[in-house]
């Protein structure tokens, strides 16, 4: 089975992010980025496929530079070869340009399965791999915890709602968007690391890609969110916020 | 160019509010842009939301049949919103933001050269629409500057569901064309996960752990202060795809929605997924080392420090106070 797995760079989880001068975008300078979180789960999902029915792995990346670092990662922990589609102004690019990097890059390839996360933990649109699958003409499911090959296809099953699942049987070529806690995650090993350094990256341009950057939205401005509640800080040293707050839970709140 | 249309989904009694709150979405925006208001769900004439509907502007209701479209597959919802689309030209398409709309409208938009602004929870002047960033941490402004219909979908909980003044609705039946072999999935059942043993939801206390825990070891830490207030443990989800704490213990969208008279966060940041899950409780309490975490936009009242050393402090206060 071939299978190319798109993966996105974001800020890490424990970064701080400013807005920046623009109020446009977050501050880049000295930021820590990390692999997205449900990326990971669907890179797993695809090394897993790999080692029980043979084939391929290749992730495909779009971004600055920077990107190069995840991708290593990603081929660390398994992943064959990558494809890293380079362009600086992956930021001014809206989920439809971004997709169409993407497709444009996976096309040659004619992969069997098509897998990303189902949503980015910076932009948060959830709807990429979707508009892939559109663009590649292929069937997709999306939030999906489990895989198994069959015959002609694969069967999937998804998350619904509050704790409700659902099968799904898609012929192949197909898409899935990969939701997190199906399977457990691994790291990558010394060897892998090692190994990493001598797999192939092919280096990609949106202008080879023919896909321009013209957006059909437009992020305008970024702000603080409002505070719904007015919240009563408890400040001091651990001891002293902890014993205030054993007076609030007692004789404001009647819970003690 | 000429309205907004409102998709509603029909998910049986009591379960159909995401779709007034798109309802509601769409008539802000037909305050704004003086544009009409429809509406389309999949259905006959008779499907209960129509009734529902029906005394409330929008003025015209679209019943989309199809025996294809008996079940719910993103190719056969694709093609049934294409051809409503194209015939009613609407400015506007309005959607709950849920595991559905999610699944098929993207491919929509594709179609129309669009891209669907999703999990909106404000509509400013302009139109402007707000979403959410960062996973709440902070909120983007977006435009839909050229022409072409502008696709949105609602967050859940973010829009009031509204009561508009009368009027009558007329349905009107929509048939789209569905070739046989366009729909290449072949949907099961929707079955239940876990049989859930815990049942969170009459917890009158609960703390709830997580990702800031670091590790599996350290749950012990937030265990005690649970016991310590005769109190439930619940996690968010990364906690419980990690194993650390058990499915069934999971607090948001995709586990269980609680309200206790104390919800106590240790750790969370406070993503909406979480938030919809628990913000119904009567007094929230949040412990994070980030001034910033979106969490404190929900608590009553916050301790910003290190759980390590609030979570034990905590615990010996509780049990100093004789609890
Ligand atoms: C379709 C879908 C469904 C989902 N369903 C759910 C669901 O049902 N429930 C759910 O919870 N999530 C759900 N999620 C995931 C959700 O989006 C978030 O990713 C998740 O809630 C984050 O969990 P967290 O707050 O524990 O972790 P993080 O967001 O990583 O937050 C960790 C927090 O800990 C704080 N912290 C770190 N170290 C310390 C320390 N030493 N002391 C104090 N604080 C510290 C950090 O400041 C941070 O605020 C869902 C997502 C999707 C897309």
């Amino acid at each position: 089975m071939k299978i190319m797995v798109a993966i996105k760079q974001v800020p890490d989880r424990d970064a701080q992010v400013r807005i920046n001068a623009s109020a446009k975008w977050i501050e880049e300078s000295d930021l820590q980025y990390a692999l997205n979180e449900s990326d990971a789960y669907a890179l797993e999902e695809g090394l897993q496929l790999k080692e029980k029915h043979g084939g391929e792995v290749i992730v495909v990346s779009a971004g600055p530079e920077r990107v190069g670092s995840t991708i290593r990662e990603a081929l660390a922990k398994g992943a064959d070869r990558a494809i890293h589609i380079v362009c600086d102004d992956i930021g001014e690019r809206d989920a439809l340009s971004v997709a169409r990097l993407l497709a444009a890059a996976m096309k040659p390839e004619s992969p069997d399965l098509v897998l990303t996360g189902l949503q980015s933990e910076d932009l948060g649109l959830g709807q990429t791999g979707v508009i892939v699958a559109e663009l590649l003409g292929m069937p997709h499911a999306s939030l999906i915890l489990q895989v198994e090959k069959t015959e002609t296809g694969v069967t999937v099953k998804q998350e619904l709602e509050e704790g409700w699942f659902q099968t799904i049987e898609l012929p192949t070529p197909a898409v899935l968007t990969i939701q997190s806690g199906g399977n457990k995650l691994r790291y990558a090993t010394l060897m892998g690391i090692k190994r990493a350094k001598t797999k192939e990256v092919r280096q990609l341009t949106a202008t080879e890609l023919a896909v321009d950057a013209a957006p059909v939205v437009v992020l305008e401005r970024i702000t603080l969110p409002k505070k719904q509640k007015s919240t009563q800080m408890l400040s001091g040293t651990a001891a002293e916020a902890a014993a205030a707050l054993v007076q609030k839970l007692k004789f404001e709140v009647h819970v003690l | 160019m000429s309205g907004i249309l409102v998709i509603q989904e029909e998910r049986g009694q009591g379960r159909n509010r995401f779709s007034y709150e798109a309802l509601a979405a769409g008539r802000i925006l037909a305050g704004l842009t003086g544009l009409s208001l429809e509406t389309a769900v999949v259905g006959d004439k008779n499907t209960p939301i129509l009734a529902e509907t029906s005394g409330v502007p929008p003025m015209t209701a679209y019943a989309v049949q199809h025996p294809q479209l008996k079940h719910y597959t993103s190719d056969g919802y694709v093609l049934a919103f294409e051809q409503l689309i194209r015939k009613l030209q609407p400015a506007f398409i309005v959607v709950p933001h849920s595991y559905q709309s999610r699944d098929y409208v993207p491919r929509v938009a594709t179609r129309f050269g669009q891209v669907l602004i999703s999990d909106i929870t404000g509509i400013e002047t302009g139109p402007t629409f707000v979403r959410q960033l960062f996973q709440g941490r902070m909120n983007g402004s977006y435009r839909h500057p050229g022409d072409g219909p502008c696709f949105l979908s609602v967050q859940a909980g973010a829009f009031q569901v509204d009561s508009a003044q009368g009027g009558t609705t007329t349905i009107l039946p929509f048939e789209p064309e569905i070739p046989a072999d366009a729909v290449r999935a072949r949907p099961g059942e929707p079955f239940r996960g876990s049989s859930e043993t815990v049942d969170l939801g009459s917890a009158q206390r609960i703390v709830s752990v997580g990702r800031g825990i670091k590790s599996a070891e350290n749950i012990s830490l937030v265990q005690e202060l649970a016991t310590s207030l005769g109190a439930e443990l619940a996690a968010s989800r990364p906690i419980c795809d990690n194993g650390w704490v058990p499915m069934e213990r999971q607090v948001g969208s995709s586990g269980q929605t609680v309200s206790p008279k104390l919800y106590l966060a240790v750790g969370i940041s406070g993503a909406i997924q979480h938030l919809v899950g628990m913000k119904g409780s009567q007094c929230i309490v949040a412990i994070n080392k980030d001034p910033d975490a979106p969490i404190f936009e929900v608590a009553d009242y916050g301790i910003v420090g290190d759980l390590f050393e609030v979570v034990p402090a905590l615990t010996e206060a509780v049990k100093g106070a004789g609890h």
